[in-house]
């Protein structure tokens, strides 16, 4: 029983950008790609901890800022050959405002 | 609806490389049967080699093994050869009576050893080098017998006299010139060869025309024309290779001494598309895996029905595989009409080079003994630099213009496993064999991805491909033109010319008109592309700020654990107290957790929140800071020294020349930082010999220096002129700078870009050009009037990006 957040407009997201929500288990990054659709990830590289929201987007994917590994923005795998993966979080948008859920952040510490 | 059917014949490199680009792109596409004469899986060709010498078995060179075709769901019809094709009918018919239809056919037949026709040789004991089965029959040779003739003293036969030796045979090498290998050796270089292999133990018959192969159904000898007769007990012929268009030929495909293909790889029937060994294409035949690779990612590209990918042919380089004897052969090694040798000579040591320059040009190189630089020369040569400038130190190598790190390691066969090759990302030489090995990796790229080896600074790239070399093979040669990302097939170059000759203005404009594989770019060219519109543009175009990297984007250094470092400009480091005072307040106010002078006279506020970055900056621009641009690729800093001011060696004011050149320069983007300094006289003491423009003073005026850096490969300077004023120097400053910016790639600093077009084109604008000159300066200061706008007032007072500084929301959950 998962509730949805309000976080914000989709229009407060640069396309092709993120932007951060402050949560009490750490940042987590929304993504907004260049066909519009949302993305969310924790804020962590599964590499070395880079903010994932400072990176480049393009297609469905973000290159870290840090080391430059690429993460599938849906499932925040890193694109072979690295290896790992960011948490990601439902996400979905309404009438133009942007909703999240905090997956497993309760059961994650 | 069922999938459409695809056959290749020939289950060799080529062919299977095919496959397997193929599967990349369109894994869906095809129901894949494979047709191979020989019972294996496919292996590595190239490693029969090491094989023959002992050096590594079967088991190790085999590429792909049955289950990978499981795996992919590809019939294998091993051992089977294709006897006919019929194609009215779309089918392929094998030896054995097997059937298969297609709808596409992929011809990779190779090539067959040429077999002199000579009495005797078809006798038993007779062997040519080419598969899995020849080395067996030389190996099984071995054990029972001792003497062994090899008829060929070119690469395949050096290499299987050396491997027959290793396994304890007396070998005899017949050639029927006076230098071996003369397809790839000079004189000199085969000298050199032949008497390091005598000294292993290999013996030579050389100027010796093979006449007969003796024996009455095993082999005894062999017979010259002149009637002198040699024992052996094995005869190797390895006198070259015919591309075998044998089946092609059958069904009535145009060949000429290959299957003709065009440059889509297609053959003149469309179904039918061919490569490796048995094509050839605008006349050429390749004998080596690199252009063989180069042609399977093009049909693959149009077997996945992509269609935009073309084969425009490849430049080779070759090494000799035999572990100890360090050979390296490119080009047009032997010189002719209009060229120049320049050659390094050291027969004590063991070391020959030679470079062929022609119109100040590398045409080819060989190597002997040393053959660490290669890659660079391969590469000088490729890219078609004008090498006069370093044409002194040429044959030194490129340590000695600067590329340290490697403490002049570099024979990398001799190296440890645990030596360290790549000291960015900490990567040893083990690490990088066993990721060869393992994973079945062929090109650098690979070992970029996988290792991260050579993926950084890029410095180790050289010993990388060296570590390719000795594990799996030689691959270096590459494509005459390389793109600029995997959006698409075209060079920066091209990209900046349509930029330019199209007036595209947007980065979308750009991606349409070159038509781009991906919706919007990756992070590799979009950065790319942005800086290019910029430059090209400045009044017009609007800076796409999601496509700058994030430092660009924030106006601050992006740090390891996510804070940012601020860095105030600070004119030609010249402070007072009262700035010393309000940076001092400022680090105190936001908690600054470390404050640094940097190497370039500035002071680094480290460790900030992004969300106080505006209000740090308003803090500072109201003590009259702007931004230091430390972050950016783009003017950096002026350093200076004091001068002639204050210091009893100064002869000109270095540091107010200095702040002014600041004052004009700050805020240009630039391909890459740009870092300046100015030395009050030639004791130097601003370092102004390692910065991308350094003015040194002297009595008389002052000498402008270019292209230098620190870092990793260190780079002195070259001279670019002497002027006599200061105005000179802003001149041929801005007007270097504009070259620069107008036509280097984007991330390659000024001195490898110097490098590439060489000193003596950028003298020729920037100095001997005095209207040109005078343009580039124009139309710097035109795009400075524009780019001097503080970033960090903008956001700081006026609110610009407000959203790249503040959480979108910060929940209680
Ligand atoms: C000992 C040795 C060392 C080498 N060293 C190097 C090196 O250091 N660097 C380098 O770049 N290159 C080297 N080469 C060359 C390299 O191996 C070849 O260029 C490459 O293997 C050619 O690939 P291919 O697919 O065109 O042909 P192949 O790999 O020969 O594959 C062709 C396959 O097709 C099969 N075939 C032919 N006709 C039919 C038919 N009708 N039906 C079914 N199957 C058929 C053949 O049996 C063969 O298996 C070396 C070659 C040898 C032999
Ligand atoms: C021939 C050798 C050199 C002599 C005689 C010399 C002499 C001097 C003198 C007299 C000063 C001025 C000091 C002052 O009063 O502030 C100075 C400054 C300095 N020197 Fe040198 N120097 C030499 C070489 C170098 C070299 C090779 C370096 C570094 C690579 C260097 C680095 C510096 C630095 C950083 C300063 C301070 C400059 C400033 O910020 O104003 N010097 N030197
Ligand atoms: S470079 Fe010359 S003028 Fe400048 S500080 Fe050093 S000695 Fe003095
Ligand atoms: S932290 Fe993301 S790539 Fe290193």
């Amino acid at each position: 029983m998962e509730s949805w957040l309000e976080v914000g407009k989709l229009d407060e997201i640069p396309r092709l950008g993120a932007r951060v929500v402050r949560t009490l288990h750490g940042d987590v990054a929304v993504f907004r790609a260049g066909d519009d659709q949302v993305f969310a990830l924790d804020d962590r590289c599964p590499h070395k901890g880079g903010p994932l929201s400072q990176g480049i987007v393009y297609g469905h994917s973000v290159a870290c800022p840090l080391h430059n590994w690429c993460i599938e923005l849906n499932s925040g795998c890193a694109v072979a050959p690295d290896q790992g993966q960011a948490r990601s979080h439902p996400v979905k948008v309404e009438d133009g405002v942007v909703y999240l859920q905090l997956a497993g952040a309760r059961a994650a510490r | 609806m069922s999938k459409e059917k695809l056959v290749l014949i020939g289950n060799g490199m080529a062919g299977v490389r095919t496959l397997e680009e193929l599967l990349e792109l369109a894994p869906e596409r095809y129901e894949i049967s494979v047709f191979g004469a020989e019972p294996y899986g496919n292996y590595n060709r190239i490693l029969l080699s090491p094989v023959l010498a002992g050096e590594k078995t079967i088991n190790d060179i085999m590429l792909n093994d049955e289950q990978w075709y499981r795996d992919n769901q590809i019939t294998l019809h091993k051992g089977k050869k294709v006897v006919e094709v019929n194609r009215a009918r779309r089918q392929v018919i094998a030896e054995d009576g097997t059937v298969a239809p297609y709808d596409r056919l992929l011809l990779a037949t190779g090539s067959n050893p040429f077999i002199i026709p000579v009495p005797g040789h078809e006798l038993s004991g007779v062997v040519s080098f080419r598969d899995i089965q020849d080395v067996n029959a030389m190996l099984t040779a071995s054990r029972q017998q001792r003497r062994a003739v090899v008829i060929g003293g070119g690469l395949l036969g050096l290499e299987a006299a050396n491997g027959l030796l290793k396994q304890g045979m007396e070998v005899s090498v017949v050639h029927l010139l006076d230098t071996l290998m003369e397809r790839q050796l000079d004189q000199p270089a085969a000298m050199l060869l032949k008497s390091s292999l005598e000294q292993r133990g290999l013996k030579f018959l050389m100027g010796a025309q093979t006449a007969a192969i003796i024996g009455d159904d095993r082999v005894r000898g062999v017979r010259f024309k002149d009637g002198s007769e040699v024992e052996a007990d094995l005869v190797v012929m390895a006198v070259g290779i015919r591309p075998n268009a044998e089946l092609a030929k059958k069904i009535v495909l145009h060949c000429e001494r290959g299957v003709l293909v065009n440059a889509t790889m297609q053959t003149y029937d469309p179904r039918v598309y061919a490569v490796g060994e048995c094509v050839q294409h605008r006349g050429t035949s390749y004998g080596l895996v690199a252009p063989l690779f180069e042609q399977a990612k093009v049909c693959a590209n149009h077997l996945a029905g992509f269609g935009y990918s073309r084969y425009r042919g490849s430049v080779t380089s070759t090494k000799l595989k035999v572990t100890g004897i360090d050979l390296f052969s490119a080009g047009n090694y032997v010189g002719g009409e209009g060229c120049e040798d320049i050659v390094y000579k050291d027969p004590g040591h063991g070391v020959y080079k030679k470079l062929v320059l022609k119109d100040n040009k590398i045409e080819g190189a060989v190597l002997y003994g040393d053959t660490v630089d290669g890659a660079w020369y391969f590469q000088l040569m490729r890219d078609g630099t004008d090498v006069s400038d370093i044409r002194a130190g040429l044959l030194f190598g490129q340590a000695h213009l600067g590329d340290s790190g490697h403490g002049g390691q570099n024979a990398v066969a001799m190296m440890a496993d645990s030596a360290e090759i790549c000291g960015c990302n900490g990567v040893c030489k083990g690490a990088i064999v066993k990721a060869i090995t393992e994973k079945g990796l062929f090109t650098l790229d690979d070992v970029r991805a996988h290792t991260k080896a050579s993926a950084s600074c890029g410095s180790c790239t050289g010993l990388v491909e060296q570590l390719l070399a000795n594990t799996v093979g030689d691959y270096s040669a590459s494509p005459k033109e390389k793109p600029m990302c995997g959006c698409t097939d075209h060079t920066h170059e091209k990209v900046r010319k349509v930029i330019g000759e199209q007036h595209l203005t947007s980065i979308r404009a750009v991606m349409d008109f070159c038509e781009w594989r991906s919706a919007d770019g990756c992070a590799k060219c979009r950065p790319a592309l942005n800086y290019y519109l910029i430059a090209a543009w400045p009044n017009e175009v609007q800076d796409d700020y999601q496509s700058r990297f994030i430092n660009e984007r924030a106006h601050a250094n992006i740090q390891k654990d996510g804070t940012y470092s601020v860095v105030p400009r600070i004119w030609g480091g010249v402070t007072t107290p009262a700035e010393l005072r309000a940076i001092a307040e400022v680090a105190d106010k936001y908690k600054v957790p470390t404050v640094k002078i940097t190497g370039g006279q500035r002071i680094d506020l480290l460790g900030v929140k992004k969300e106080d970055l505006p209000r740090m900056w308003g803090d500072l621009n109201r003590a009259g800071f702007v931004s230091g641009h430390a972050y950016g690729k783009s003017l950096r800093t002026v350093k200076t020294c004091v001068g002639s001011e204050w210091c009893r060696f100064g002869t000109q004011d270095s540091t107010g020349l200095g702040i002014k050149i600041e004052k004009m320069t700050w805020g240009s983007w630039t391909p890459h930082k740009f870092k300046i300094a100015v030395s009050g006289c030639p004791r130097n003491c601003a370092e102004a010999t390692i910065k991308d423009y350094g003015v040194v003073c002297v009595d008389s005026g002052y000498e402008l220096h270019v292209g230098g850096n620190g870092g990793i490969k260190v780079r002195v300077t070259d001279l670019l002129c002497k002027v006599q004023t200061e105005e000179e120097v802003m001149e041929y400053c801005g007007a270097f700078m504009q070259v620069y910016r107008e036509e280097a790639q984007y991330l390659e600093r000024t001195a490898p870009w110097i490098e590439r077009v060489g000193l003596s084109y950028v003298k020729q604008r920037v100095v001997e050009d005095a209207a040109g000159r005078r343009e580039l300066y124009k139309r710097f200061l035109e795009s400075q009037q524009l780019a001097q706008v503080d970033p960090w007032a903008e956001r700081a007072e006026h609110g610009v990006d407000r959203h790249e500084f503040v959480p979108l929301k910060q929940v209680a959950q």
